[in-house]
């Protein structure tokens, strides 16, 4: 299992990949995607819509399940991955390329954890 | 009667005693005793098959089977194949649960994915659903479809059967969310007075086509309507009619539903019937209830499955677009063993039929006093007339065995005609009509 | 197999109207420009196409089907006859009413027989299917509400191991969803229940017994919390079959019924519907039921009376079973369902071992742990055995669940027959665990790419 070091980690196994302290990309981790199996689809929000750390943005459907993808940040959502709707399998293939928001304005955060802190939090998952 | 229950008293006591019961009320030990009936319900003693058969036989009896039917209105009559009862009664179709087990199902899934096919080349749209309840639900499932947080207001012609109009606000009392009428003019959609109700909060346009009086609407102007407004655009179609009219693809519509009974299901007193839907590509993934898609097996063989089965409530629960499941799928399978057996040109022969029939018919009435309601409206196989004799005239031909029209109110009669009426029995009609105006 | 659209050729076909006798008249306004693709096949065609169809289905009256909480129960004969007597099938819904009197007697006889069963007091059949019935019901709550000026009461109470369809009806009622654990039972757990209640309770939904097949023993008290609370209740009756005849809905406590036809009572579920949902409710609530034309009713939930064939059917088998027919067709589905669970649970340990009703939940957890044999690998090896396999994966708080229900019309010997497939199924994979993973092996298909099939849709033919 795969932790890039220039992201962070939410407990609900989201990354947040910082531009700058305003912008950031978000997607699921190596380790949900394993959890969640092959994943069919994604169901994302709007450019415009606004999103709040610790609540659902988005929903990733495999074939038998649903599951909230939550933000890591709150902010508004500047550009959405509309790529994954056609290639949902770049999210288990490749989940770190496979980003699905860029959010801008980002006013705060959940509690973040860097790499190593999260590659120890997953053991504690299994 | 033993209740189709095939194990003797002695198999059962046996069966008991096995399972380490003493007798069938241990079975029940934790239904709390003051709640227990004491005693039989209040229902009739168990009845031989033959008691059984003279019983329906006589009810079936105490209701008039028209021969010669005008009256539309929603519920159609149209020529059956025989091969449709056939094939829908064969019992592996007809006692089948929903195809959940795919490998024993294929029979089930195929026919579904078949008649999504069909549906999709009727409307002219991408995807279809494998049904819903009826053509009402399905129209009240569609502006569901379309709403969402910003938009959420459904604006409903006041030209659409009334009964889907009924449906679409009891679903919008579900959901707290609201419906306008647009006015009617001359027995069509007042496209003027769409246009001005459309704004930012509206979700969709909903016409029916041809309409509940049987005109024919400008469908394509309203869709542009709609879609200027950054609405979507809902048609009701009657597929019968598609043979022949413009498709809702060719117009644009984002959704396209209607009620599947005109092809191959009978009157039936109201149902079941079947209600399709189908959507453009974009909507797909909005669309209610099963969908079946294509897919290979194992071994690489062509296969059907139910798929998109995360839109479901099994799977998406309180968050489900809808809460459908069970849906009409052997009355889809009726339209599609239909479809197949008259094919292109036998559905174009009905639709071809229909309309120069109510053609006809519309002409004779006219003749007979019996004037056409919205002068100069196209239609297609309904029409409406006006006269002070329409009671008159549906009580004359109700004594001749014929159902007349449906009245709408005093004067006015809404008329369906189908190839399953002859010229003698059109001819007949006038003839009575001529009768009653004289008199 | 072939498709229908791959055995069409161009100009085939049976021409089954006459020709016009009237001169040809289509309306003047746009025309459609391309014909539909519909298949061009002669009738020959199509009877073997659907011939094969049905080779390839696998139905109750072929074979065993012990779907748990669909009550797969034979669907007998004269039930299809009396549903075809011209005299129904040939009736327009809007004919006048003095010439559909046998047809307006027999739904009013079956809605009492319906408020007989259910203990209650009002009938409508407009409902076409459970969930649909679930949705009616809830209608009925918000609308009773509302009356009283109770709109703060938006909240509906569902237990966990509920059905999809309870939660997602409740939400397109408009409701708001409150979702409460189960006690270790399996059963409502009273302090939950007791901790959700409040001013803002509109009602519960509740099966009973419940999805994990067993009578719920504090049904009094549940029923007493929510009203004494302000709330409704609202019985699924998706499990009536265990209990008809017995115990009745209304005599629970319960305000609002469902009651599936196409499941307790007999009438067949071709391969999805139509089934038929009759909504029962206590007097208070009649006011609001659909299809009444009263200036209090929810309006309409479907077009006409309902699916007036399905009830045709629902009414002929209550006449054939009768009063003594009904506790009797209950008590001997639990007896069955009791018997094969009895005779499994040495070897596939039960979510909850006790006395089930006309189901019962197995736990393949400890399979799946021990050997990697998932209660999906059971159920396909069962389709090589001609048996439909149970319900798969549900209800959702037991893990690696089989939910297997019988019913009451399935001979001993064929109950004896689907345990010994499942003891040598178990054998197998305990033996070959590998091989499990490989069944279904003699289906006209075998296990197919779901994945695939969800990635990128194909739901048509493409020409």
């Amino acid at each position: 299992m795969n932790f890039p070091n220039d992201l962070k980690y939410t407990k609900t196994h989201e990354w947040v990949k910082f531009e700058d302290e305003k912008t950031a990309y978000v997607g699921i981790s190596d380790y949900a995607q394993d959890a969640l199996g092959d994943l069919v689809f994604v169901n994302l929000p709007e450019e415009g819509d606004e999103v709040v750390s610790g609540e659902a943005f988005a929903d990733v459907e495999s074939v038998k399940a649903v599951s909230d993808v939550n933000s890591p940040v709150t902010g508004t959502v500047a550009e959405v991955n509309e790529e994954l709707a056609d290639e949902p399998q770049k999210m288990n293939e490749e989940p770190y390329a496979a980003w699905f928001v860029k959010v801008t304005g980002i006013s705060g955060c959940d509690e973040l954890m860097d790499a190593a802190a999260y590659e120890e939090y997953v053991k504690t998952c299994e | 009667m033993n209740g189709y229950i095939p194990n003797t008293s002695d198999e059962q006591r046996e069966m008991l005693r096995q399972s380490g019961f003493s007798s069938f009320d241990d079975l029940y030990r934790d239904v709390p005793e003051s709640v227990r009936l004491k005693g039989l319900l209040d229902l009739p003693e168990a009845m031989s098959e033959l008691e059984v058969r003279r019983e329906l036989e006589r009810l079936a009896s105490e209701n008039t089977v028209y021969k010669h039917i005008f009256r539309g209105a929603g519920a159609y009559r149209h020529y059956i194949p025989a091969i449709v009862d056939e094939v829908t009664g064969k019992e592996e179709f007809r006692t089948a649960y929903t195809p959940y087990q795919a490998e024993i199902s294929q029979g089930v899934l195929q026919s579904i994915f078949e008649y999504q096919t069909d549906i999709c080349e009727l409307t002219g749209l991408e995807a279809a659903n494998a049904s819903v309840y009826d053509g009402a639900c399905a129209a009240a499932e569609a502006c569901e479809m379309c709403r969402d947080r910003k938009r959420s207001r459904v604006l409903v012609s006041s030209a659409v059967d009334p009964k889907i109009i009924s449906v679409v606000r009891t679903y919008s009392f579900g959901r707290d969310t609201e419906v306008t009428l647009i006015p009617e003019k001359d027995g069509a959609t007042d496209l003027e007075a769409l246009k001005e109700a459309l704004s930012e909060d509206v979700a969709c346009v909903l016409m029916q086509q041809p309409n509940f009086y049987g005109s024919i609407e400008d469908m394509q102007a309203a869709c542009t309507l709609a879609h200027e407004a950054g609405a979507k655009f809902v048609a009701s179609v009657n597929p019968v009619s598609l043979a022949v009219l413009q498709s809702p693809g060719e117009y644009g519509a984002d959704v396209a539903v209607g009620d599947g009974q005109p092809l191959g299901i009978p009157l039936s007193w109201g149902g079941p019937y079947v209600g399709f839907m189908a959507a453009s590509e974009k909507m797909m993934r909005k669309l209610p209830g099963r969908i079946v898609g294509q897919t290979k097996d194992c071994d690489g063989r062509r296969a059907f499955v139910l798929t998109l089965q995360a839109r479901e409530q099994h799977i998406r629960r309180e968050k489900a677009s809808s809460n459908i499941c069970s849906n009409e799928a052997l009355c889809a399978m009726r339209t599609a063993v239909y479809l197949a057996a008259m094919g292109p040109e036998g559905l174009r022969q009905a639709a071809l039929q229909s309309s120069s029939k109510a053609h006809y018919l519309q002409e004779q009435l006219e003749a007979a006093g019996f004037k056409k309601a919205f002068e100069g409206r196209e239609f297609f196989h309904e029409f409406v007339t006006e006269s002070d004799r329409s009671a008159e005239l549906l009580a004359a031909l109700k004594s001749d065995g014929i159902l007349g029209g449906l009245p709408l109110d005093e004067r006015r009669i809404l008329w369906c005609a189908t190839e399953m009426n002859t010229r003698d029995e059109i001819e007949k009609v006038a003839a009575i009509a001529k009768e009653v105006s004289r008199s | 197999m072939k498709l229908i659209f791959e055995r069409s050729r161009e100009g085939r076909g049976t021409a089954y109207l006459p020709a016009c006798d009237v001169p040809e008249k289509l309306p003047a306004c746009p025309l459609r420009e391309k014909a539909p693709r519909l298949a061009e096949v002669p009738e020959t065609e199509v009877d073997r196409h659907y011939s094969e169809l049905a080779s390839q289905t696998h139905g109750v009256n072929k074979g065993f089907y012990p779907l748990g909480s669909c009550t797969m129960k034979y669907n007998p004969a004269i039930n299809e006859y009396a549903a075809s007597l011209p005299g129904f099938t040939d009736i327009h819904p809007l004919q006048d009413e003095d010439t559909v009197k046998g047809a307006a007697e027999l739904a009013e006889r079956l809605e009492k027989y319906l408020a007989e069963i259910t203990g209650m007091d009002a009938v409508t059949l407009q409902p076409a299917a459970g969930a649909h019935g679930e949705f009616t019901g809830l209608l009925l709550i918000k609308a009773y509400h509302r009356s009283c000026g109770n709109t703060q009461r938006r909240k509906i109470i569902v237990p966990d191991s509920a059905h999809g369809t309870n939660p997602a009806s409740a939400a397109m009622a408009g409701f708001e969803v409150v979702s409460i654990a189960s006690d270790e039972h399996g059963c409502v757990d009273l302090d939950a229940l007791r901790a959700a209640v409040g001013e803002d309770t509109a009602g519960l939904m509740l099966t009973n017994p419940n999805t994990v097949g067993l009578f719920d023993p504090n049904i009094l008290e549940i029923t007493s919390i929510v009203h004494e609370a302000g709330g409704l209740c609202y019985y699924d009756g998706a499990n009536l079959n265990a209990v008809m005849g017995i115990v009745r809905p209304g005599d629970m406590g319960f305000d609002v019924v469902h009651v599936n036809l196409h499941k307790t009572f007999s009438t067949p579920h071709g391969g999805g519907g139509p089934g038929s949902g009759p909504v029962g409710c206590r007097q208070f609530l009649a006011r609001f039921l659909p299809h009444t034309g009263s200036a209090e009713s929810i309006g309409d939930v479907r077009s006409f009376m309902g699916n007036f064939l399905v009830a045709v059917k629902a009414f002929t088998y209550i006449l054939s079973i009768g009063a003594e027919g009904v506790p009797l067709a209950a008590s001997n589905a639990v007896l069955n369902a009791n018997y094969m669970r009895v005779k499994l649970a040495d070897i596939y340990p039960m979510a909850y071992d006790t006395v089930c009703m006309h189901e019962f939940v197995m736990s393949l957890e400890k399979l799946h742990h021990e050997y990697g044999v998932s209660a999906l690998d059971v159920a396909k090896a069962m389709l090589d055995h001609g048996i439909h396999p149970p319900t798969m994966y549900f209800p959702l708080i037991v893990h690696e669940a089989l939910m297997v229900e019988p019913t009451e019309t399935e001979t001993k010997e064929t109950l004896d027959e689907a345990v010994e497939i499942l003891r040598g199924i178990y054998d197998a994979a305990v033996s070959d665990p590998a091989s499990m993973h490989e069944m279904p092996l003699n289906t006209s298909v075998r296990r197919l790419d779901e994945v695939g099939a969800a990635r990128n849709p194909v739901v048509r033919y493409q020409f």
